[in-house]
């Protein structure tokens, strides 16, 4: 290992060949030859250097923590605790897997851990703490670095009570020794110097759990702080009794480990939950931290680092696991390399850690680069999450449909129920009064109560009526232990922000913080049942009756079900119209809430399951573990979660389904993994781990934030101690199925942005670690007193006691939610439907009122630009900045008008789809609620998107008006219609045109020698053209423009005479006067009838004027009667006349034409004002060109 | 007046080698005295324009075209008035302005510096008194006016008649009181290809649901049915299937495709049937559906006849014809 290593930092190796070599056994064709020679004698150390690796780094930085441990070391105890046990691979690292916590170098791997968090467990982090005494040899599981995700024993100094040091390398640990291994807050004072690197690492947690005797959790239940500083906190501890049916047992274990944690508060002044104590500092954490600052000048063996950095952070990014640390310098400086690394992962956090570690001033002391970007992503971050946990308890709901008589076999049963609801309430309610009173004890004071209720369930009937109250009662307490635990007007945490207040909005900021847990038990929690699930857990533990539970689970694998297909809605990805947003966030709460509760039925359907086998340790015996394996082979499981979870990765509805197949799964007891059943089940899920990577972003994929997820919960699930590490060396060949399922559907949940950051925090907290040791060590580092809370707002001098301070907005919130309990569940699912429809629709009316107004404005203040500025008008983008920088703040007025709107439409709505029944008090305050929702909705919207909406809407205007400029200004004119009363039977243009080209092509020949046209003809087209062109129902600009052009040739073809009339064929001509009234029916045309520009020049170009040149006797007098007319009617300028006539010189004509020309040219200059007389002079002379040229 | 398939063959089978003049046009014209001269020259413009797809690169080779153009410097030479250019379209089998086309670029290539640009060419063909050369520009002229089938005065015609059927099915539809979105205010909220007219209310025809009508200003004949199938069919298929995301799933049941063909003749069930449209207004007084199932999608055309229009009656509620019901789930 330590020769790989070496070659590593010498160079000789690249770090993508050893991370290949890491990966895979096999060699790639990519890899050197001679590095790959190197590696192949080191083939049977492959899985070792993963957790060598890690040891590595720890030792190497624990040495600059003088202070504390070295490292926690716990490690090495675990594997006392399962002898024999089979099925493990021969190498024996068995042991390690039982550290939730193994000791791993805090101050290193500290900074690490926030991207290898994210990562999902890939990087195995117990592994090398657990062997970290042992050698390598029991290391080998970790290398593919399947599991333990958090587990990576971040907690720095946590397990540094005094005597664990000496554990760490020699005696295992006896685990049961709660004085050797206390379980909570054990960090004595100033007992360990954190680095700041440690810091960054999850670690806090670790200190309030006591993790690292994973195994006997099932037993003594680590105490955790879970949810709050109560002093029962034994109770909230997930197993807390563990044993199903002792109860008796239970209180003696209960009443132990009281005495345990008395002892413990005793001989350590801190908390047994520090982190509730805010004024408590960690000194341990902070005390080093500031006293010596870390100097990026100061770093040793700067390359080296870099290139140990770069192994772990390519180990994370591979889903392979984990520092030469001689100061603290040096651990910061490779913190931050890996951040660095895991950029990707780190950006897609929640706004307040990117704040966080964007601020952080080590980072931008060692990594200024990394430190922009971090901003940058904070400030393009909407990702807000609150880490606050619900209120512990909502009011109890009456359950209608649970009352009904009709459901019941009998009187009896009915009115037995009705009291066993009333009983179960009272229980209830009096665990919410009592149950974070010291010494308050579930089972004491509630336990016979529930047996003799739940022995009145005599009939299966009234059982599944009582389960039904219970599951019900369960989903609507806990469903969502991050947020949106059915509240209606809660459900977003910042209610209080969007509507406006600003000094609530701080408020619940304060309560959040104080509130909310300092810690979720660390980066690697086992599982717990936080807050009223502990009641729940409590109820099903002390009422220990077999039908109950039975009829739970049956009722619980049925929900499973159902709402595990609920077919959630998929809009399109690509439809970028800002107002399928709105409705976007809708869907994507649902998934929220239908995850969440199956995440909930879940874990207690595995609880309940697995209850009756739940043990402290594992079979001691191989034979007896063998036997219990045989007979657990045989019990069907309770709900066929293999083939939800099969048919979930087809769907590609993994996102939905492995969350909470996860959590049922936490919850199996230790004999679960090893059924062939569960162990393919397990199988598939580290296949499916594997298959993710982060890194890896391509079409049709998972969404990165739903992959996180489930890394994540993956990741947490393979660090649970019942789940045995030999599950993670199998063959790969074994499990290619997969992968073939994958590629099945296209359009899966799992390419939809189902998951945000608030359902990720939500589903693991954990993740939330990271950022409350950042803003511990802000507090630390900026010299206070330490504690794990950046700043306490003074709220406290007010003296209004220690209930915060109930808001208005909370209040109403809280009275909506007691009002819809109290109301039939149509009635709730009717207003909240109004208010989304009414939200949705009144961000399109603003869209279609407001902003279209604000476009309009833009088109006319862009004429007027264009017009001042000319055509050109300059920079469009600038023209666009200008516009913008006018008009958005108008969109100010979206909210207002947007409240108007809802003001106005949801309370008819409302009206509308309640029953005319409804009391009238009901229907009001259904109205009032639906449009403060509708409100809160619409405005929550239009806040965050109004000025992007008129940006893009007028930028969209801008490139139609400069479009619209381009090259046809007379497309622009406005457009004279024909009257009301037309019919609009004239001719069609495209019949017309076709008409003309007839002609044309006759004139222009070839043509048989009887064709041609009567002159009548010639003037019904033009009549025709004429009716057309006042009609103009269905001219087009194009075909408009073609007209006129056709028209100037027919006029040259008249003046030419080259028009073939039918007739006699002596006469093929047309008669002068019949040619004249056609070009004049032609000149009232283009001056009165046509819209678009005629080229009358062409009827001067070399080409026209040609036409002449061909008749014999050549005949001048229509032209210059045409030409006359055309200055006369103000068609064209005599300038432009003589312009093109001064023109046609410059074309080689037959000699006689040029001179013929020249004396056109005189003659019309010789005439500027054109008498009538003149030219009927002129046309005197017509048959004879001599004539014309002898009057010239 | 219903054009059966042995007549359309008929018609089509006379076209073989035609050139596309004005001369042939009146000679098909005499030979089907009972067609309006819309549909034969519709008819006429197909048939040319797949004769020309077949043959048009055995007339670009560098080899072809040097010999045009060496032939037709030889026939100006003799005579520039005589119709040189024409006459050399219709000898070789080609259309006379693809012809001009030809020797125009040519032309320029030999007296320009550089080689012409697309736009100058086609700027030159559509007004030939920009080509400098006095006898070519004759030459071209006299090939656009002559084309029938080609060129950019045909261009514009067809053109034309597009727009012109459009505007007659707006007003029909507004007359109807059918309630649509065209393509302009399709286009304005983003969709890149659509129909010319979506119906916000659906109505159903003959039991078939109609969601948007496309108006083709062209005859209908099998290769048009497919090409156009192909072009617009299935990506409108693929866009509008709901057209209004609001609508509920009821809406992506079926798509008929509803097309409304001005100028020409329908096929119908088993492909005997073309009807042509002579007058556009006769046109719109008799208007019928007919429809034709092709690849498992019923097709369905305006096609003209006799009868009354069952579409018109929409107002009368027809048995036929009604507003198909908004289901609400």
């Amino acid at each position: 290992m330590a020769a790989v290593l070496e070659s590593l930092l010498r160079e000789e190796l690249s770090v993508a060949v050893a991370v290949r070599w890491i990966a895979r056994s096999a060699q790639s064709s990519e890899d050197d030859p001679r590095e790959a020679a190197a590696l192949s004698s080191l083939r049977p150390l492959r899985k070792e250097f993963v957790p060598f690796l890690l040891n590595f780094l720890r030792e190497q930085s624990s040495r600059v923590l003088p202070q504390g441990p070295p490292t926690p070391a716990k490690a090495p105890g675990s594997s006392t605790g399962l002898p024999g046990r089979s099925g493990g691979p021969p190498r024996g690292g068995r042991g390690a897997r039982n550290q939730l916590f193994p000791p791993i170098e805090a101050s290193s791997a500290t900074a690490a851990d926030a991207p290898s968090a994210r990562r999902g467990g890939r990087r195995r982090g117990p592994g090398p703490a657990r062997e970290r005494g042992r050698g390598p040899g029991g290391l080998e599981e970790g290398v593919s670095g399947e599991c333990l995700p958090w587990a990576g024993g971040r907690r720095p100094r946590s397990s540094g009570s005094p005597s664990s040091p000496s554990l760490a390398r020699s005696d295992p640990p006896n685990l049961s020794n709660l004085e050797e291994f206390p379980p909570v807050g054990s960090v004595p004072p100033g007992s360990a110097g954190t680095k700041p690197s440690r810091r960054i690492n999850p670690t806090p947690v670790s200190e309030e759990r006591s993790l690292s005797k994973p195994k006997t959790c099932f037993t003594s239940p680590p105490i955790s702080c879970v949810p709050s500083s109560q002093p029962s906190v034994l109770d909230t501890s997930p197993w807390g009794h563990g044993i199903p049916s002792g109860c008796r047992s239970l209180q003696e274990e209960r009443e132990m480990l009281r005495k345990e944690r008395s002892k413990q508060l005793q001989q350590s002044p801190t908390p047994a939950c520090p982190t509730l104590e805010p004024g408590s500092p960690h000194p341990s954490r902070t005390g080093h931290l500031t006293a010596e600052p870390a100097d990026p000048t100061r770093v040793s063996s700067r390359h080296r680092l870099e290139l140990v950095a770069l192994v772990y952070s390519s180990c994370i990014a591979d889903s392979l696991e984990s520092p030469l640390f001689q100061s603290v310098h040096d651990c910061v400086f490779f913190a931050v390399q890996v951040l660095e690394h895991q950029f990707h992962v780190l950006s897609h956090l929640d706004k307040g850690t990117l704040k966080l570690l964007a601020e952080n001033e080590r980072l931008l002391c060692f990594s200024p680069a990394l430190q922009g970007r971090l901003r940058a992503a904070y400030e393009g971050s909407v990702a807000k999450v609150s880490l606050a946990m619900p209120p512990s308890a909502q009011a109890v709901s009456f359950q209608p449909e649970t009352d009904n008589r009709a459901n019941f076999s009998s009187d009896r049963a009915f009115h037995t129920f009705k009291k066993q609801r009333d009983v179960f309430y009272e229980v209830l309610r009096e665990w919410e009064d009592r149950h974070e009173e010291p010494g308050w004890d579930f089972e004491k004071g509630l336990g016979s109560r529930i047996r003799a209720m739940m022995g009145q369930l005599s009939a299966a009937c009234s059982h599944s009526h009582f389960v039904r109250l219970f599951q019900k009662q369960l989903l609507q307490m806990c469903q969502s232990p991050g947020g949106a635990g059915g509240t209606v007007l809660g459900e977003a945490p910042d209610v209080l922000n969007m509507l406006g207040a600003d000094k609530l909005g701080r408020l619940r900021r304060l309560q959040e913080r104080l509130v909310a847990p300092q810690s979720s038990g660390g980066p690697c929690p086992p599982p717990t049942f936080p807050g009223c699930q502990g009641f729940f857990r409590d109820f099903i533990l002390s009422a220990s009756s077999f039908q109950f539970n039975q009829h739970l689970m049956d009722s619980l694998s049925l929900k499973i079900r159902e709402l595990n297909s609920l077919a959630l809605p998929q809009p399109e990805p690509s439809d970028e119209d800002g107002e399928s947003d709105v409705d976007w966030q809708g869907e994507r709460r649902q998934f929220a809430v239908v995850l969440l509760s199956l995440r909930l039925l879940a874990k207690f359907l595995g609880f309940v399951a697995f209850l009756p086998y739940r043990g402290p340790e594992p079979p001691p015996t191989r034979e007896l573990q063998d036997s219990i394996l045989s007979l657990r082979s045989q019990v069907p499981p309770v709900l066929d979660v293999r083939a939800l979870l099969q048919q979930g990765l087809r769907a590609r509805r993994a996102v939905l389904t492995v969350p909470w197949l996860v959590e049922f799964l936490s919850l199996a007891d230790h004999i679960v993994p090893m059924l062939d059943y569960y162990r393919s089940i397990f199988t598939l899920l580290l296949h499916l781990h594997r298959s993710l990577v982060l890194s890896k972003e391509s079409e049709g994929e998972m969404c990165f934030l739903n992959k996180l997820l489930l890394l994540a919960v993956l990741g947490w699930l393979f660090q649970i101690p019942t789940v045995p590490e030999d599950l993670f060396f199998l063959e790969e060949g074994q499990l290619d199925v997969f992968e073939v399922d994958t590629v099945a559907s296209e359009h899966g949940l799992d390419s939809m942005p189902v998951v945000d950051q608030q359902l990720l925090y939500t589903c693991c907290p954990y993740i939330g670690e990271l950022r409350k040791l950042l803003a511990s060590w802000v507090s630390g580092s900026s010299g206070r007193s330490g504690g794990l809370v950046r700043k306490i707002t003074p709220t406290t001098t007010t003296g209004l006691g220690a209930q915060p301070p109930q808001t208005t907005q909370g209040l109403q919130a809280q009275l909506a939610q007691a009002f819809f309990h109290n109301q039939p569940p149509s009635l709730r699912r009717t207003v909240e439907f109004v208010a989304e429809r009414i939200g949705s629709n009144c961000v399109k009316h603003i869209k279609a009122t407001l902003v279209a107004e604000l476009v309009r404005q833009a088109e006319s203040l862009l004429q007027e630009q264009l017009v001042t500025q000319g055509q050109e008008g300059g920079d469009p983008a600038q023209l666009l900045e200008i516009l913008c920088s006018q008009l958005c703040p108008h969109g100010a007025q979206a909210l207002t008008q947007g409240r108007e709107f809802c003001q106005k439409k949801s309370p008819g709505a409302v009206r509308a789809l309640l029953p005319e029944e409804t009391p009238a008090a009901v229907l009001s305050s259904a109205e009032n609620i639906a449009v403060s929702l509708a409100t809160e909705k619409a405005c929550a919207w239009l806040s965050a998107n109004i000025t992007a909406l008129i940006r893009r809407e007028v930028k969209a205007a801008v490139s139609r008006t400069l479009r619209a400029q381009g090259p046809e200004p007379a497309a622009r004119g406005e457009r004279r219609g024909c009257s009301r009363a037309c019919e609009h039977h004239a001719p069609l243009p495209s019949h017309l045109i076709s008409e003309i080209k007839d002609v044309l092509s006759l004139a222009v020949g070839p043509r048989d020698p009887e064709e041609g046209v009567a002159p009548e003809y010639l003037e019904q087209l033009l009549g025709q053209l004429g009716q057309m062109l006042r009609c103009r129902q269905f001219l087009c600009p194009p075909a408009e423009q073609h007209l006129a052009k056709c028209s100037v040739e027919l006029a040259s073809l008249l003046v030419a005479d080259q028009i073939p009339i039918l007739g006699p064929p002596a006469q093929h001509q047309l008669e002068r006067g019949q040619a004249r009234r056609l070009l004049l029916m032609l000149l009232s045309l283009w001056k009165d009838d046509f819209q678009v520009p005629v080229p009358l020049q062409l009827l001067l170009r070399p080409r026209n004027v040609a036409l002449l040149a061909d008749t014999r006797p050549r005949e001048w007098d229509l032209l210059l009667f045409l030409l006359r007319e055309l200055v006369e009617k103000g068609l064209m300028r005599r300038m432009e006349i003589e312009a093109c006539l001064g023109s046609l010189h410059e074309t080689q004509w037959p000699g006689d034409f040029s001179e013929e020309l020249a004396t056109l040219f005189n003659l019309f200059l010789a005439e500027p004002h054109v008498p009538e007389h003149q030219l009927r002079a002129c046309e005197l002379v017509q048959p004879n060109r001599g004539t014309v040229l002898a009057q010239s | 007046m219903i054009l059966t398939k042995a007549q359309y063959d008929e018609i089509a089978q006379c076209l073989v080698s035609v050139p596309p003049t004005r001369q042939s046009l009146r000679k098909l014209k005499q030979r089907f005295p009972s067609q309006s001269q819309a549909t034969l020259l519709s008819i006429f413009s197909q048939e040319y324009q797949k004769h020309i797809k077949r043959t048009h690169a055995k007339h670009h080779t560098s080899e072809a075209i040097e010999s045009y153009y060496q032939r037709y410097l030889n026939g100006v030479g003799e005579n520039g008035a005589a119709p040189v250019l024409l006459e050399l379209a219709n000898e070789v089998d080609y259309a006379p302005s693809l012809m001009a086309r030809i020797i125009l670029e040519r032309f320029l290539q030999e007296h320009e510096e550089a080689p012409p640009s697309k736009s100058v060419i086609n700027s030159m063909l559509r007004d030939p008194s920009q080509i400098p050369d006095g006898v070519l520009a004759n030459q071209v002229y006299q090939c656009i006016v002559n084309d029938c089938c080609y060129g950019p005065l045909v261009d514009c015609i067809k053109h034309a008649i597009g727009h012109e059927h459009e505007v007659l099915l707006r007003d029909l539809l507004l007359e109807k009181n059918l309630s649509f979105l065209d393509e302009d205010q399709l286009r304005a909220r983003g969709y890149d290809k659509t129909p010319d007219f979506i119906l916000q209310v659906p109505v159903a025809v003959e039991g078939h649901i109609i969601h948007w009508i496309e108006s083709k200003a062209s005859f209908g004949d099998e290769c048009s049915h497919h090409a156009y199938l192909h072009d617009q069919f299935w990506s409108y298929w693929n866009r509008f299937t709901a057209f209004d995301p609001e609508l509920d799933s009821n809406w992506r049941v079926s798509l008929d495709f509803l097309k409304c063909r001005s100028t020409p003749p329908m096929v119908s069930q088993d492909m005997e049937l073309f009807v042509p449209i002579g007058d556009l207004k006769l046109f719109l007084d008799n208007l019928e559906i007919s429809m034709s199932f092709k690849e498992d999608f019923p097709f369905f055309f305006f096609f003209h006849s006799e009868e009354n229009c069952r579409f018109l009656e929409l107002e009368g509620g027809s048995e036929t014809i009604s507003f198909s019901p908004l289901v609400s789930s």
